[in-house]
């Protein structure tokens, strides 16, 4: 150590590619076997971790809808008794919103925005690699808890009293809550990282109006996150001080109030599903520029189109609340702002459109899954339109309608770009293609089965069918509708069985892709695939909003970065000219640690109130040690 | 670059957390397949076993009838019967006399001085056969399944140590500590609460 | 794609006159109005739909001129822009028509009848008031309003949040412990209209319906009158034997038929019960042997619900559901 202080720096002038790999590599991989392991603060590691997470999750949440649809296939069916039913459906909606679609998006943001903006890690990669341990014990809460027969049973919005301290008994409300702490840490801890990331780490050159499309979008979601998340941490933690010890947020007879929690949660619940619906709008993007082989038309509105979704989210949230009874005037103001957000969702649809219409379309099976995205997203929006309009809602609010029209804009609206995106970056991520014919089946059985599912439900909801009901009886009229749905239920897994064999498959044994198979225009394809550790050899520096269809004599880059130590450039806000070169943390063990402590001191409360007081010296103990000082220098200019 | 190398690597970590996760939720639900699940009903034959109750000769303390341990003791530990136990104490009018668990007209719940002793067969056996100054059966009122869970809810009241399965507060005023916050232990008495007969009738 | 809408189309042809539980089977005042501008939304939302679908055919087949870019651009900006003031037009013709409806279905100032509606775990129990003390009477589950005639619910809820909905007579409005919620009603038809929760309230939520029965004007007062009478002394032998079992088992403890000693009130008032189409909260037809099934044990029938399983011979079963049958 004394030694290397006394040597000059090595920095990465004049010395000749293959001796600069060299050192970047062992500056920046991650050291062999399992405590490397959990050490690593590789943004692309981490990411890798929460993508395959995420899609576990995802198989649990599908397995549990092909249990609702059993139970539901026949009038008064005995598959599933209400008990488990309930726990059934509301271990599928949390697992789905909590534990699949907003880790899955923000771990695309992890892998995806360090490499587009052309830097070697994400910002505090250390907080990154908590992030991830915290969701993943968290939704094992959660499935463990379900193993136990002890899940919540509360549904995923868990409206008190009935999920407060009289008609819940049990820990199941508790479990709820404490696994909705654990996942806000961790989306908190992430936004955090992507704005930080987006604002200071762009390669020199990529100015405000030069960043890619998704970057923008995960830069909304972000800030989305940051917003909307301490609503809901306010409404678990007031959730489980009620039960715990007994405080009356909710307790209308000493002051509180049962509305107060859906304001609560809605506050955050709407603006949830433009968390989840912004990165798939990035996605989509980028999968329409790269497949019509131009820009995308309308970079600008889009971006506004953006920001103003993210704005409105927050102003729309009583539309959930149209038939509690609030007066009038209120709700007609909601109906005007949820109609309002149609426009800005018109504005981004136009412009993919128009992208399509301009450019030479290339029908590869990301392209497909956005085509289906479009043709699924604008049912979904539309209906959202309907439920806007507080007559229309008093209908078919809490019915079956509603079910088919959040799984039109959440699988429609997220999930089809999602897998068109990840059909689109595994090349990137694994450094081998998919397999487009199987993609094709995969997209084929996938909307297909998607549609023939969810489109009837919109029937039954008008026909009267209520949600979350685990059984109907023989004399009301939709046990056809049902079976029918339940049938089709099936011919939508079977797409995504496809679409996991063929991802195990390729991971494996896949076709190499090199480092740009599709001639796409971002950065993340100037580099090998899958990237290096230290993603980029030289950062690159960036003249164009597409720098790799700019220029084809390759890109000009930047040096002078040091390759003995961690070190990647700081930029400016808006011109991103280059501010200072600063040392990126090493690999840490202790981040997994104060995983660990936090988890113990959240599940220890579901018990005691005195877990939190105990729980929180080991918190301290790991915590000092993640940041110990190092006695180096932290950024020279 | 060896990208065989970074491939396996890519693979195999996320896939054995995974697998991990997958394998630590397998073994839970084989505990969870162990478990009993909530009971709404209990057949009339083991309701019949139950309301064999064995009560020592001065009334106070019993032995629970056998079938109690078979069933594993759900009326103390089951946080569904608790509740339930709680719903029935406010329809049954328990309340009226008990008040919120403090006494009145009856004796105290709360206080830790139990007059037929602490166990949930003498509270179970007060609440169906009934007691000396006042307390009325419940017999003809409440099935045996109602009255075990009644008396293992009136039993967390008072316990002296709060029982991770006792309910919370009610949806309602405020005027004592939850059951889950083992209110005995605060507000246990140094003496009984004075009983109705000694304090004479109420006016 | 295209058969969805077709799908819908067919849809509201086919269920606009069937089903007792729909939104197209529109009787009630504010459920026809629903009605109209549910259609109306839908189709223009469907006529839109087909125009993008349109815009996304021709943008993928289309054959691929030589035009200079900037040309395609500008043609392309100015659609992009048209379509999107048409996005706003739209939608601002929804807005407008939306509250064009909610004005149309502001609470009536002066109902001719008030109905005290509350929900509990997991059925409902309505009180008819009357300014005469004595002429209010309680009954369960089933609601019976006179046709023509503003009839207004106080909504309130004895335990969780819970939704009071009869699609084809009125939208639904939500009852929420701490807070009274008001709903008008006015059938335009009689009918037989179900109705069901639809706030989830927990383990038996899927079984918690109601019937409100729309009836004339003299049908009406013919029925009310018997629902404040007394319940019947029974004269039948059997009967008179389920009697004797109610009062002596638990039964009492949770029901009341008025002008017997049965008093309580957890459960559903009971005093007409043999007068009511269905039992259970719309579980089951009111039948003889389904009053036994039910009572021989609930928890078979709706695993959860509060009614326990009272132990009883076949006999006190039979005399209880002979007894229960005749109270008209």
């Amino acid at each position: 150590m004394i030694e290397d202080r006394k040597r000059p720096p090595l920095t990465d002038d004049g010395l000749d590619d293959s001796v600069l790999e060299r050192h970047l590599s062992q500056t920046w991989s991650a050291s062999p076997g399992f405590w490397g392991a959990l050490a690593t603060v590789d943004h692309k590691v981490i990411a890798r971790r929460y993508i395959v997470t995420a899609f576990v999750f995802l198989i649990l949440g599908g397995l549990l809808a092909v249990a609702m649809r059993i139970q539901l296939a026949w009038p008064e069916a005995r598959f599933l008794d209400p008990d488990r039913y309930n726990q059934i459906f509301t271990t599928h909606g949390s697992t789905m919103m909590f534990l699949f679609a907003v880790p899955v998006m923000e771990a695309m943001a992890i892998y995806l925005v360090p490499l587009m903006v052309g830097t070697r890690n994400i910002a505090f990669p250390r907080l990154n690699a908590f992030s991830y341990w915290i969701i993943l014990i968290g939704g094992l809460l959660l499935w463990i808890s379900f193993a136990l027969d002890a899940a919540p049973d509360v549904g995923w919005f868990a409206y008190v009293p009935l999920s407060g301290p009289e008609y819940g008994p049990g820990k199941r409300a508790d479990i709820w809550a404490q696994m909705i702490t654990f996942t806000e840490l961790s989306a908190l801890a992430v936004a955090v990282e992507i704005v930080v990331t987006v604002f200071k780490q762009r390669a020199p050159g990529m100015s405000l109006d030069r960043i890619p499309l998704l970057v923008w979008s995960m830069l909304v979601m972000a800030f989305i996150v940051i917003m909307a998340m301490p609503a809901i941490m306010f409404a678990s933690s007031t959730l489980i001080l009620d039960r715990l010890v007994e405080t009356q947020f909710y307790n209308p007879a000493e002051g509180g109030d049962a509305l107060l929690w859906q304001h609560v949660f809605w506050f955050f619940g709407h603006p949830e599903v433009y968390i989840i619906f912004l990165p798939a709008a990035g996605m989509v993007s980028t999968i329409v520029a790269t497949f019509s082989r131009r820009p995308i038309f309308g970079y600008l509105p889009l971006v506004m189109a953006f920001i103003a979704t993210g704005i409105l989210a927050f102003g729309l949230w009583v539309h959930h609340m149209f038939v509690v009874g609030l007066p009038r005037l209120g709700e007609s103001f909601f109906t005007a702002s949820s109609m309002a957000i149609a426009v800005p969702a018109g504005i981004q649809i136009f412009c993919w459109l128009a992208t399509l219409w301009l450019g030479r379309p290339v029908f590869t099976t990301p392209l497909l899954f956005v085509i289906g995205f479009i043709v699924t997203f604008v049912i979904g929006g539309l209906t959202g339109v309907m439920v806007a309009s507080v007559p229309f809602d008093a209908q078919v609010h809490d019915t079956y309608f509603v079910v088919a029209h959040f799984h039109y804009v959440l699988v429609g609206g997220a999930v089809f770009p999602l897998l068109g995106a990840i059909y689109y970056w595994f090349p990137k991520m694994t450094g081998r293609m998919m397999s487009e014919t199987l993609g094709r089946w995969a997209f084929g059985l996938i909307f297909l089965g998607f549609n023939l599912t969810f489109f009837p439900m919109h029937i039954l909801g008008l026909q009267g069918m209520p949600r979350r009901v685990y059984t109907y009886q023989p004399e009301l009229p939709w046990a056809g509708l049902n079976l029918f749905i339940s049938l089709s239920a099936l011919v939508l897994v079977s797409g995504f069985v496809i679409f996991f064999i063929d991802a195990l498959r390729s991971w494996r044994s896949g076709k190499p892709a090199g480092p740009d198979p599709w001639s796409a225009g971002t950065l993340e394809w100037a580099t090998a695939s899958p990237p290096p550790a230290y993603n980029f050899r030289r950062i690159p520096v960036v003249e164009a909003r597409e720098p790799l269809w700019s220029r084809s004599e390759g890109l000009a880059v930047t040096k002078g970065l040091q390759v003995d130590r961690r070190e990647l450039i700081v930029s400016s806000v808006v011109e991103a000219l280059p501010e200072a070169r600063e040392s990126s943390p090493r690999d840490s063990i202790w981040p997994f640690w104060a995983a660990i402590a936090t988890s113990l001191m959240l599940i220890g409360s579901i018990f005691t109130p005195w877990a939190v007081v105990w729980g929180s010296i080991p918190i301290a103990v790991t915590l000092i040690g993640w940041f110990w000082p190092k006695g180096t220098v932290e950024d020279t200019s | 670059m060896m990208p065989g190398k970074v491939l396996r690597g890519g693979v195999a970590q996320p896939l054995a957390i995974a697998l991990f996760s997958v394998a630590l939720a397998g073994i839970a639900t084989l505990v969870g397949l162990e478990r009993q699940p909530r009971q709404y009903r209990i057949d009339p034959p083991v309701a019949a076993a139950l309301d064999d109750l064995r009560l020592m000769p001065t009334g106070i303390g019993g032995a629970p009838p056998e079938v109690y341990f078979a069933l594993d003791k759900p009326y103390e530990t089951s946080a569904y019967d608790l509740s339930q136990g709680k719903r029935l104490y406010s329809w049954f009018g328990c309340a009226n006399c008990h008040g919120d668990g403090r006494g009145g007209a009856g004796p105290s719940l709360l206080d830790g001085w139990w007059l037929y002793g602490p166990s949930t067969v003498a509270i179970a056996a007060s609440i169906r056969n009934g007691r000396p100054h006042g307390m009325p059966a419940f017999r003809s009122k409440m099935t045996t399944d109602q009255i075990w869970q009644l008396a293992g809810y009136v039993r967390t009241m008072g316990a002296y140590s709060a029982s991770l399965a006792a309910p919370s507060r009610n949806d309602d005023k405020h005027t004592r500590p939850a059951e889950n916050r083992a209110p005995a232990a605060i507000l246990f008495n140094e003496e009984p609460a004075p009983s109705p007969s000694e304090r004479g009738p109420p006016s | 794609m295209k058969c969805n809408s077709i799908l819908l189309l067919l849809a509201f042809l086919i269920s606009g006159c069937s089903g007792a539980q729909s939104v197209l089977n529109a009787n009630g005042h504010a459920a026809i109005a629903l009605k109209e501008l549910i259609l109306a939304i839908v189709l223009v939302c469907s006529a839109v739909w087909f125009l993008v679908m349109i815009a996304l055919v021709s943008a993928l087949a289309r054959r691929r001129i030589r035009e200079s870019d900037a040309i395609s651009e500008r043609k392309a900006t100015v659609v992009v822009s048209g379509a999107v003031g048409a996005t706003v037009l739209v939608v601002s013709g929804l807005t407008i028509a939306s509250f064009h409806t909610t004005r149309a279905l502001s609470e009536a100032e002066d109902p001719e009848l008030t109905i005290v509606v509350r929900a509990q775990q997991w059925w409902w129990q309505f009180t008819y008031v009357d300014p005469r003390s004595t002429e209010t009477f309680v009954t369960a589950n089933e609601l019976h309003i006179p046709i023509g005639k503003d009839v207004r619910l106080r909504l309130e809820s004895g335990d969780v949040i819970h939704s009071f909905w009869v699609p084809s007579l009125a939208g639904k409005q939500d009852l929420i412990p701490g807070r009274e919620n008001i709903l008008t009603l006015r059938a335009e038809r009689p009918g037989v209209y179900r109705g069901q929760c639809a706030e989830f309230c927990g383990l038996q939520h899927s079984h918690m319906a109601l019937f409100v029965i729309a009836e004339g004007v003299a049908d009406y007062e013919r029925w009310a009158e018997g629902q404040r009478r007394m319940s019947v002394d029974p004269s039948e032998a059997e009967a008179v034997a389920g009697k004797a079992v109610f009062m002596a088992r638990q039964c009492a403890a949770c029901h009341t038929i008025r002008g017997t000693g049965a008093s309580g009130t957890t459960g559903p008032d009971l005093t007409h019960i043999g007068s009511r189409r269905t039992i259970a909260a719309g579980l089951l037809e009111n039948t003889r042997g389904s009053l036994a099934a039910w009572i021989a044990d609930p928890q078979k029938l709706k695993p959860g619900n509060n009614m326990p399983l009272v132990p009883l011979t076949s006999d006190e079963l039979r005399q209880l559901a002979a007894y229960m049958e005749v109270l008209k």
